[in-house]
Order: C-alpha cells, then structure tokens, then sequence
C-alpha cells in the first residue's frame, strides 16, 4: 500500500499528458509538443511553448503560461495529500480503508479530468475577437482524449508517464487490497512498514 | 525482274545505312559507358535524402557549393569570397569585414580548392577549408551552420593556387604562390623576374579546436609557379609535397616559355623540421600587411584585423628541409596515396603519369646523391625516387584520386576522360570518357586514408552539347560515376556553379547530426541586439539613427517611424525573435542602395540606409515567412532637415 502511495511521487517528475501538435509546417518528428505536469506546463523542446503560444495569436488563444494557471499550485498538493493519506492507511492497515483512498484517487483523476476539459474549453472558444483568423463557428478545442483536426493542425491529446504512475498506485493499492484477505501477508506487509 | 530485285536491295541498304548512321550519332550524344540502370542509382525518392554530402568549389563565383550525391541536387550556395546580396553577405555591416584586405574591400575572388578538417587523416566533419586565388586568402566554413567564419590573406603571394590542403591532423593547411612576385613587392622591371621573384610558401596553423588560423610560417623559395599540393599520411605524415612548374623562370609567354624543361619538380618539404626550425627561432620576422578577419558566433559580427609581420625562413634556413623531385613535364597535380607511401604527379604534357615512392625517395635524400642544386635546394635523381609510370594513361593527365581498394583514377584533361589504374603494377584496367574535358575529380574520402570508394565525380571545363543551350554561356557541370565495380560507369550528369574545380565528399550521416538549427537568442551578444519588443527603440546619435527593431511572425516592430532626415545615416538593427526551425525573416528598405537582410532565428543583422529624399517609405520582410507575411511591413518617414523628434509606435 505504501508503495502505492509513493508511486504518486512519480507524478512530480514526469508529465501526466501530453498534447502534440502535427501540421504541414510541423511534421512528423518535427512537431510541437506541450507536456502538462501537475506543477508546471513545457513544451517538449525548449522553445516549443513560445512557438505554440507564438503560432495561437492568429486565431486570438490567450497564451499558455504555466503562472496564470492556478490548478498548477493545487495539484501538487492534493498529490501530496493523496500520498500522505495513502501512507496512514498502510500504517493503520484497515483494508476497507485502502477503497476509500482508492475512491479518493479515483475521484481526484476524474475532477482533474474534467477541470482539464474546462481549461481546453476556455482556451479553445475564448478568443480575442480581434484576432486576424476567425472562421465562423470555428473552436480550437483540442480534444480531451484523441485526435482531433484544428486547421491546418492535428492535436493528439495522450495520457503521458505521469500517469502511468498514478494507474501503478492505483494497481498496487488495489493488489494491497486483495493480498490483504490472507493473514499471514498481512503481518509481513506491516512488519516491512516502519 | 532480276535488275529490278538488284534496284529493290540498292534502295533497301541505303536506307538501311541512313538508318544505322542516325541511330548511331544519337546514341554517341548521350555518352560511351552509361549504366543501364542508372536511372534508380541516383535516383532519391522525394523526402530521401542523399547519401554524401558534395563541397564543390565555385571557381570564379568566389563561393562554395553543395550538393547531394548520388542525386546531384544543389542544396546551398555558401557565400565566401564573393558577395552575395541574398544573404546581405558583404553588405551587412557584420559581414563587410569578412570581405577585408590589405587592398581594401575585394568583392569577390576565385575560389579553387576545398579541403576537409582532417583527424588521422580521415575528414572530422568540423571545418571547410576553401581558397581565394586571386587575392590569396584561405577561408574558413563551419560545417554546423555552413557560414563562413573567418578568411585570412596571405602575404607575398599571389595567385594562392596550391592551398589550402591540409596535413594529416589539420595541423596545418598551406598556401603556395602560382605567380612569384619581388619579396617584398617592389616596384623593379619585370626583366628581372628570374633574379629577384620569389615564392612564398606558408603554413597557416589551425587551432584544434575553435579551428583559428594564423600564419606560422613562410618559406621563401626559388621563383617557380607552385601548383598544386597534398600533405604526405602515415608514414610520410611529416611531408607536404607540392608540385612547380616554370622552373625556365619564364614571365612572358609563359605558354611556350615554361613548357621547354622535359621535366620540373614536387616540392618535399618537411614541415615538421621548418616547423622545429621556426620555433629555434630561424629566419627572420618580414614586415608585412594582411587581413585576418573572424566572424564572431557570439556577436554574430566579423572583425578584421591588419596585421604587420610574418615569420620567413628562406632556403638557407632550411636546406635539410626542403628537396626538389623531377617531374615530367609541367606537373599540375600532386595526389599522394592512402596508405602514404606513393606520390602522383599529373604532367599536363607528361606521355606517362609518373608515381614518387616515399621511402626510395628517404633513400635518396641519405644517399646524398643529387642531379643539382638550385638556391641551395637538392634536385634528387628522378629514377631513385620512382616507384613506377603508368604508360600509355592518355593525354593531359590532371588530378589523381583514390578508392581505398588499390586502384587510382586519374584525370585526362586532353583526352577527356578517366583513367583507372593499379597501384600495384601501374597498369591501366579500365578508361572511360568525360563530356567534356575533365579537371579536377573527386571520390568521397578520396584523397584520405579511408575513402569511401563509391564514386567517383567529374568536374568538367565545357558542356558543349550536354545541356540546353542558353546563349554563349553555358551551364558548367559535374558528372557522377560509379566505381563500386571492375568498370566504371557513368550514372548522372549535373550542373554547376562558376566553375568547379577540387570538391570533397564526406557521408551526410557525420554532418546532418550536427546541423545547427538556430542561433539561441538568450546567447546573442551583438551590441545592437533586442530580445523582445518591449525593448525595441530608435536611437539618434548625430547624424546617426540606430533602429533596435524586432521581427516575429508576422510583424516587424517598431513598424511606424517618424523624425529621420535626408543625410542621416540608418542603421536598422533587426533580431529576428523566432526560436523556430527554418523560420528566417527577411528585410528591405524601397531604394536602398545596399541588399536585403535575411536573418535567421536568433540573430541580430545590420543594413545602412542613407535615405536622399524626403518622404515615406516602406520597408516590409522579404522572406514569405507565414500566412500573413504580406501585412509584414511599416513605413519610415524622412524629413528635409528640421528638428522633429525621433518617434516610433511603441508595443
């Protein structure tokens, strides 16, 4: 279980999803790349950011700056409270207790989920009216899970290793779970916990 | 009915003759030795890229060119000697210091010879050396951005025609005289030429790794024409061997003048002892003027600088170090083998292609025998340093390169072809024809330790019927052969630019990886950079105007400007903001008498304007760099005197 907790940590060095950019002018293997993490918003290389934010003045989306998103200072700390709470529960050992923390993380991923589609809403239809592109009915919301054509762009929207690590502390914890119905296990999964 | 069958068969073999006689002449058009499938061997799909990397020297465009082989497509043309208002090279503020000499500003040159950076004789893929002719230079290109980084003139020379090949480890890369000239220049009757005209060979040394040169040393040496040279490898790694002729010391009509000696020489010139000679402080320090002038990555701006004095070491200071080998007759190139030990002289009217041994020629030098000495140099016996004569080769014979598996190929400029021969027996095994009159020719790695022996390239002098007439000019050319088998074969005939003459090869793997993409702008230090547009500004300084202007797609800021006068002197200072693969942006001012700018991401370029009139006037990005490129453009407004303020739009 404590494993599974820790796993979460992974979350601070890995991005959790990515959203790749391919056009004419962008090929393949010369895309542009954003990696979101959940402290922080970079491009894939280091100018790739700029070139985007760059390139999104033609149709008037705001530029992305990982200052001016606030979710950015809460999500860290929600995955250190998710981490802490996931350490008591290995401590207490109540097993009923590893489905709440399960429940929890199930239900922070599916908030953040959707605050991740608000976000892309906001971008993708909050435009300045004074933009030089503009086409009637046109949004540029890239698209949740997927690919999806935005003009002369496709954005693949993946979830990237950073969330590898959450569904890895979500299986453990699980597999926590499910061990725990023998005994035995249990004693020596609490005696390897300090 | 038997005359009319005799009629009948008369009319049928004329036309049957006609006919073979047409298809014949037809076929002699396109060329004796064409592989049947030459059509897929240099075929590259598009978004293939091409196997080899080709520098093909300019000739009297002054610049360098590349192409890809085996396709023969022309990719770039490098500014070096010449300026190039594409490019504002030359015309920029940054780059007319690149085009400095003792004579002043020279706006072009013949550039001739390209050589390779060398580690252990095999090309590092670091540096291009290249050479001016007419006003003796060497320049130097950077191979991850292939922009010229620094060119320095050679002093008492003149017609820089042996250069710049380089030693073994690019220790050194030299610069021998084809036209001896007084030493110093002076101003003394030209009937005195084979008394007081000298040549000056010099070693220019190469700083291992920010690829600096600067002049060591200089031997003054009798007054031949110095031709053509290689460094000696392994072995012979100390050597550089550089063929003369006019050893008549001809200076009229040089033509039948310097074609009486049935044989002149290769140089062998130790260079290690001139080198150990000239650190013992031999020769003397001369008195003389020559630019070096160096373009800085960091500033993204060439300097030059005069300099005064060269170390000289005439023949007397290094007699051990220097000794003339007979070569028939009026040798042009001087190639030495892979492995160091075979030196190959091309006699331009030689019936034989004679082959120099190295070690018979150590032999010679311990033997103490000689033919003569001129000005104190030994003239070795021509047979103690032969290793052998190809017989028979052809006519003209040039250039001599090689593909690593034994054999050589040689240039036939008279006979128009090339010659493969062993380097075992000096036997010929197979000959093929040139259209027309080959010079120089090139295999990749081919002058090497290690060639890369898939090719071989033609660099022709005349097209003649090759190509589509266009006036009495005609396209120059390239021709590609195949040489992976017993027999040549001819896959591909390309254009050129100017004239080539010597080109290298290396495999495109070991530079595209370190192709440059951008200049990081956060490392640009030139003194008129703006790395944002918030920081954009328009300066006067008297009679001075400096724009801090920034280009990003798809504006130019500040793109209104008011309060300039007829009689100023503008400096548009343009950062281009991008930090964006091949997203250059470009600039121009309406009636300026200078070029464009083009600047690439990350760098700071400068145009002077001088305006002349009053009025408005556009300027706008010549580089069709976005979809709304169009709209990127702003006016400059310029006043008859008065003393209106300096005013700009501000971001």
């Amino acid at each position: 279980m404590a494993a599974g907790a820790l796993a979460l940590l992974g979350l601070f060095a890995f991005p959790m999803w990515s959203i790749w950019l391919e056009a004419p002018q962008y090929p393949k293997g010369s895309e542009l790349g954003i990696f979101i993490h959940i402290n922080t918003i970079e491009g894939s290389r280091p100018n790739d950011l700029d070139n985007i934010n760059n390139l999104n003045h033609y149709i008037g989306m705001k530029r992305i700056e990982a200052d001016a998103i606030p979710e950015l200072k809460y999500m860290p700390i929600i995955v250190l409270v998710l981490v802490g709470l996931g350490l008591v529960v290995a401590g207490i050992g109540k097993r009923w207790l590893i489905l709440v923390w399960l429940g929890l993380l199930i239900a922070a991923g599916a908030l953040g989920m959707y605050d991740f589609w608000l976000w892309e809403y906001d971008y993708g239809h909050n435009l300045d009216p004074r933009a030089a592109i503009k086409i009637e009915g046109m949004s540029y919301q890239p698209p949740l899970f997927g690919s999806a054509q935005l003009l002369n762009f496709t954005a693949h929207s993946y979830p990237a290793i950073g969330f590898g690590f959450i569904v890895l502390g979500s299986v453990l914890a699980a597999a926590a779970w499910w061990l725990g119905r023998i005994p035995t296990k249990r004693v020596e999964h609490q005696r390897i916990l300090p | 009915m038997k005359r009319e069958r005799i009629w009948m068969q008369f009319v049928l073999s004329i036309l049957a003759i006609f006919t073979i006689a047409a298809c014949s002449n037809d076929g002699s058009n396109k060329g004796v030795g064409v592989a049947t499938d030459a059509a897929q061997r240099v075929y590259v799909a598009p978004g293939e890229k091409d196997e080899f990397y080709n520098f093909v020297s300019g000739g009297f465009s002054g610049q360098l060119a590349v192409y890809g082989i085996p396709s023969g497509r022309l990719f770039r043309v490098i500014p070096v000697f010449s300026v190039d208002p594409e490019k504002g090279y030359g015309f920029t503020e940054e780059t007319k210091p690149m085009l400095n000499t003792s004579h002043g500003f020279v706006p072009w040159d013949d550039a001739h010879h390209t050589d390779l950076s060398q580690t252990g004789g095999v090309a590092d893929g670091k540096w291009l050396f290249i050479n001016g002719n007419n006003t003796p230079r060497i320049a130097r290109i950077d191979l991850t951005d292939f922009r010229t980084k620094e060119i320095i003139e050679i002093p008492n020379s003149a017609g820089n025609h042996s250069s710049p090949f380089s030693t073994e480890n690019s220790e050194y890369v030299v610069a021998g005289t084809r036209f001896t000239v007084p030493i110093p220049n002076a101003d003394i009757p030209i009937s005195e030429y084979a008394e007081k005209f000298k040549g000056a060979l010099s070693f220019v040394k190469v700083d291992k790794t920010t690829g600096r040169m600067e002049i060591a040393f200089q031997l003054i040496v009798p007054g031949f024409d110095y031709d053509l040279a290689r460094a000696g490898k392994g072995p012979s790694h100390d050597w550089m061997f550089m063929t003369c002729y006019n050893t008549e010391r001809a200076s009229t009509m040089k033509e039948i003048n310097a074609s009486q000696n049935d044989k002149d020489f290769i140089l062998a010139i130790n260079w290690k002892k001139c080198e150990e000679l000239a650190a013992q402080g031999k020769g003397t320090i001369a008195n003389v003027e020559y630019a070096h002038n160096v373009y800085n990555d960091e500033t993204h701006t060439a300097t030059s600088t005069i300099k005064k004095s060269v170390r000289v070491l005439t023949s007397d200071d290094i007699k051990e170090a220097l000794y003339y080998i007979p070569t028939p007759k009026s040798p042009h190139g001087c190639d030495v083998d892979p492995t160091g030990e075979l030196i190959v002289g091309g006699g331009k009217l030689a019936t034989v292609i004679p082959v120099m041994s190295y070690s018979k020629m150590l032999k010679a030098i311990a033997s103490g025998k000689s033919d003569k000495i001129i000005d104190g140099i030994r003239v070795l016996p021509y047979k103690d340093c032969l290793a052998g004569e190809v017989q028979r080769p052809g006519l003209g014979p040039l250039h001599t390169e090689f593909d690593g598996k034994g054999f050589a190929y040689t240039s036939m400029f008279v006979s128009s072809e090339i010659v493969k021969w062993s380097l075992k027996d000096f036997k010929v095994v197979d000959r093929i024809p040139t259209y027309y009159s080959i010079g120089h020719l090139s295999i990749p790695g081919g002058n090497s330790t290690k060639p890369w022996g898939k090719y071989v390239i033609a660099y022709n002098k005349m097209t003649k019927d090759r190509y589509l007439p266009t006036g009495p000019e005609l396209t120059q050319s390239a021709q590609l052969y195949d040489i992976s088998g017993e027999k040549m074969k001819l896959l591909l005939d390309f254009p050129t630019i100017g004239e080539p003459h010597y080109a290298v090869a290396m495999p495109a793997a070991l530079i595209m990886k370190q192709s440059r993409k951008m200049y990081q702008l956060m490392e640009n230090k030139h003194p008129y950079v703006t790395r944002k547009e918030a920081d954009t500004k328009v300066v006067r300084n008297g009679n001075d105007v400096h724009v801090y202007m920034t280009s990003i797609r798809s504006h130019l800021s500040p793109d209104n400007i008011e309060g300039i006068r007829v009689g100023d002197k503008v400096y548009w200072h343009v950062t281009n903001l991008e930090q964006d693969w091949d997203v250059p942006h470009g600039f121009a001012v309406i009636g300026n008498n200078n070029s464009e700018l083009l600047i690439m991401p990350g760098e700071t370029c400068t145009l002077l304007w001088e305006p002349k009139k009053a009025g408005v006037f556009p300027f706008y990005c010549t580089d069709f760099c976005s979809a709304l490129h169009q709209e990127m453009q702003g006016y400059a407004r310029v006043s008859n005197g008065g003393s209106a303020p300096l005013t700009w739009n501000k971001k």
